[in-house]
C-alpha cells in the first residue's frame, strides 16, 4: 500500500510490519508521534503487542533489554537527550547481546536549546556496541527497521540498531512510501529465536560479575559479531531488493562517485539533495559526486577505502561536530585511509548544526570548493560552513 | 517542480492542508513532499507549512524559499510576516480575506485570488466562531487558482483526512472552490 506519510509514521509501520512484540518508550520532540502512531495501533488490536510506559528513557531502554532477553521483538524510539539519558542501557543492550531496534530522531543536544536536526545525539553513542544506520528517505527508514531485525537477530550477531532520521527532515516531512504487506515482510524476517531465554519461574543470573581472565573475550566477542555483521549488511540489502523491490547501496550508497573529481560523503538527509546538485553540475561538464554512508556502525572501511580511489577529493560533510577534532565521519574516514597508498586530499565541513538548511546552493558552492583542492591537498582541514553571528557570543 | 508556501496560525490547519494537498497530488500520479517549519507550537502563533509537487521523485530536502505559490490563512498575516518573500514572479497569492484586490496592495506582478474562508468555515461549523477551522475552504479555493488538483481528487482526500465533520470539511472545499475571486 502506497502511502503519503511522515518519517515518523513510516518508523512506526516498521515496528507494525516487523511485528516488534514489546514497545517501551518515553515521549520526546521531535520522536512523540512514532511512539502516538504505535500506541494507536497497539490500543487499535492493529498490533499484537505491549505496549509499555514508562518515567524515561533510562527504563525504556532496561524494559527493552528485559523483554529481548526473554525472547520478545521489541522496538523503542527517542531522540537527542532521550538518547543521551540512554547511554547506560545502550551499552548493557549489546553486552547482554539484546537485539533491539531503537528509531532516533536526530536532534540536536543543548544548551542552547534546539530541537532541530543535528547528529550529536548519535555520533556521542559510536562506541555503545550499537550498528548505526542513517537514512535520507521516509522508506529507506520503514524498510531499514526490517532490515535491522533481520541482521541483528541473527545468532551470531545478536547485537542491537539505532535507525537514524534527520528531525523534521525526514520525522515530520511527508512523502510518499509504500508499506509493505506483513505477510511479504514474514516472508523476509523470520521471528526471534534467540539461542536463551530468561524464562519467569526458572531463576538465572545474567550480567553478573565477570573476573578479569574473561571479561575481555566477552567484548571480543561484541567486536567480532559487528565484523561479521558488516558483510551481512551487503547480503540482507541485496535480499531485501529481491524480495521487495528495493536496496540502499549496502553500507554506503556510491552516486556517481566512479571517476569524480570531487565527492562529497556524508549521511542522512544532505545526500538526497546533493544527488540533485550532482545532476545539475554533471551537466554543467564537472565530474561530482555522492557518497551517503548509509551505516556509520560497523564502520565502512572497505567502502570508504574503494571511494579513496574513484574520487580526486573528498570533503566529508559532517552534521555534527566532535569537539576538540573534527567532524566525527571525517575524523573516522581519514583514519581508514591512513594505511593504503594513493589518498586523496580531504576535508571535514561542519553542516547544518542544530537543524541550519542545507541547501543545493551550500552544496554547490562545497562541490567547487573541493574541485579547487583536488591535486593541491585540502589545506584547511575542518571548516565550519556559514558561521553567521559570532559577535557578541 | 511546484513549490508551495502556507501560512496559517496554530490551530487554523495549515499543517494538516498541506499534508493534504500533498496527498491530493499524490493521488493524481505525482510525487510529492509536504513538511511544516516547526517553530513553538501554540494557538495563534504564526506557523509556516509547505508542500512541493513534481512529475519525477522528489529528493530536495531542504526548505522552499521561491514557492510558487503563496497561501495565507489569516488576513492578520499579511502585516505581520513578509508573506510575498521569495514569491516567483509570475507566482500566485491566496489570501483568506473578505477585502476587495484594490484595497489589498499586493504588487500587480502577483496573480492574486481571495476568498472568505472564515466565512465558509464558520457556515458548516468548522471549529468554533472565535477560532474557525479554514484550512479545508482554503484549499478547495488553492484548487481553484492553481488548477493543480482536481476539486474532486482534493474533496476525496479531505474526506480520507478529516477526523470527524468529514462532509461538512468536504463541502467548505467546494463551496470556497464555487466563490474565489481570482485576480488575474
Amino acid at each position: 500500500m502506497r502511502k503519503v506519510i511522515t518519517g515518523n509514521s513510516a518508523s512506526a509501520y516498521g515496528a507494525k510490519v516487523s511485528r516488534a512484540e514489546v514497545i517501551a518508550a518515553y515521549p520526546i520532540t521531535p520522536q512523540t508521534s512514532i511512539v502516538e502512531k504505535i500506541a494507536d495501533f497497539v490500543a487499535n488490536k492493529e498490533m499484537d503487542a505491549k505496549f509499555i510506559k514508562v518515567e524515561s528513557e533510562h527504563s525504556a531502554m532496561a524494559a527493552c533489554i528485559s523483554a529481548s532477553m526473554a525472547g520478545a521483538r521489541t522496538y523503542t524510539a527517542t531522540s537527542s537527550h532521550g538518547l543521551l539519558l540512554m547511554h547506560e542501557m545502550l551499552i548493557w543492550a549489546s553486552g547482554s547481546r539484546a537485539p533491539v531496534v531503537m528509531s532516533n530522531v536526530n536532534r540536536a543536544n543543548g544548551p542552547p536549546w534546539s530541537v532541530w536536526a543535528d547528529q550529536h545525539d548519535t555520533m556521542a553513542q559510536r562506541d555503545t556496541g550499537w550498528m548505526q544506520f542513517y537514512c535520507e528517505s521516509n522508506q529507506e527508514v520503514l524498510d531499514t527497521i526490517i532490515q535491522a531485525y533481520r541482521v541483528g537477530e541473527q545468532r551470531d550477531i545478536m547485537t542491537p540498531s539505532i535507525i537514524i532520521e534527520d528531525a523534521f527532515v525526514l520525522s515530520h516531512t511527508a512523502e510518499p512510501v509504500d508499506i509493505p504487506d506483513i505477510g511479504v515482510v514474514d516472508k523476509f524476517l523470520p521471528p526471534f529465536d534467540p539461542p536463551s531465554k530468561v524464562i519467569p519461574g526458572e531463576p538465572y543470573g545474567y550480567g553478573s560479575l565477570v573476573m578479569p581472565d574473561l571479561y575481555m573475550d566477552f567484548r571480543y566477542k561484541i567486536a567480532e559479531s559487528m565484523d561479521l555483521a558488516r558483510d551481512r549488511l551487503r547480503q540482507v540489502d541485496r535480499d531485501f531488493q529481491k524480495h521487495f523491490g528495493r536496496s540502499y547501496g549496502g553500507l554506503v550508497e556510491f552516486y556517481e562517485c566512479e571517476g569524480a573529481d570531487a565527492v562529497i560523503l556524508t549521511a542522512g538527509t544532505a545526500a538526497s539533495t546533493a544527488k540533485d546538485v550532482v545532476d545539475k553540475m554533471r551537466r554543467e561538464g564537472k565530474k561530482v559526486g555522492v557518497a551517503r554512508m548509509r551505516v556509520f556502525r560497523p564502520f565502512p572501511y572497505e567502502e570508504v577505502r574503494k571511494l579513496a580511489k574513484m574520487a580526486g577529493a573528498i570533503g566529508v560533510l559532517d552534521r555534527s561536530y566532535c569537539f576538540g577534532y573534527a567532524g566525527p565521519i571525517a575524523c573516522e574516514v581519514m583514519g581508514a585511509l591512513y594505511n593504503i597508498s594513493d589518498r586523496p586530499p580531504i576535508r571535514s565541513y561542519i553542516a547544518g548544526l542544530g537543524g541550519r538548511d542545507i541547501t543545493p546552493e551550500v552544496l554547490e558552492r562545497l562541490f567547487d570548493e573541493i574541485l579547487a583542492f583536488k591535486g593541491k591537498g585540502s589545506g584547511e582541514e575542518v571548516k565550519w560552513v556559514d558561521l553567521k553571528g559570532l559577535e557578541g557570543l | 517542480m511546484i513549490e508551495i508556501r502556507f501560512h496559517g496560525r496554530g490551530g487554523q490547519g495549515a499543517v494538516v492542508a498541506s499534508n493534504i494537498l500533498a496527498d491530493a497530488a499524490f493521488q493524481e500520479g505525482k510525487s510529492v513532499a509536504s513538511f511544516p517549519f516547526f517553530g513553538v507550537e501554540r494557538r495563534g502563533a504564526p506557523v509556516t507549512a509547505y508542500t512541493r509537487i513534481d512529475d519525477r521523485p522528489i529528493r530536495i530536502k531542504s526548505s522552499i524559499y521561491k514557492p510558487n505559490y503563496v497561501i495565507v490563512m489569516d488576513q492578520t498575516l499579511l502585516k505581520a510576516v513578509d508573506v510575498l518573500a521569495g514569491l516567483k514572479d509570475d507566482g500566485a497569492i491566496l489570501v483568506n480575506t473578505q477585502r476587495k484586490h484594490e484595497e489589498m496592495g499586493i504588487d500587480s506582478r502577483f496573480k492574486l485570488a481571495t476568498v472568505n474562508a472564515t466565512g465558509i468555515a464558520i457556515k458548516h461549523k468548522l471549529g468554533s466562531r472565535e477560532a474557525p477551522i479554514v484550512n479545508s475552504a482554503v484549499l478547495g479555493a488553492f484548487a481553484k487558482v492553481s488548477g493543480l488538483v482536481k476539486i474532486d481528487t482534493l474533496v476525496t482526500a479531505i474526506i480520507a483526512a478529516a477526523p470527524s465533520k468529514k462532509e461538512e470539511n468536504a463541502l467548505a472545499a467546494k463551496d470556497a472552490y464555487a466563490e474565489t475571486v481570482v485576480r488575474q
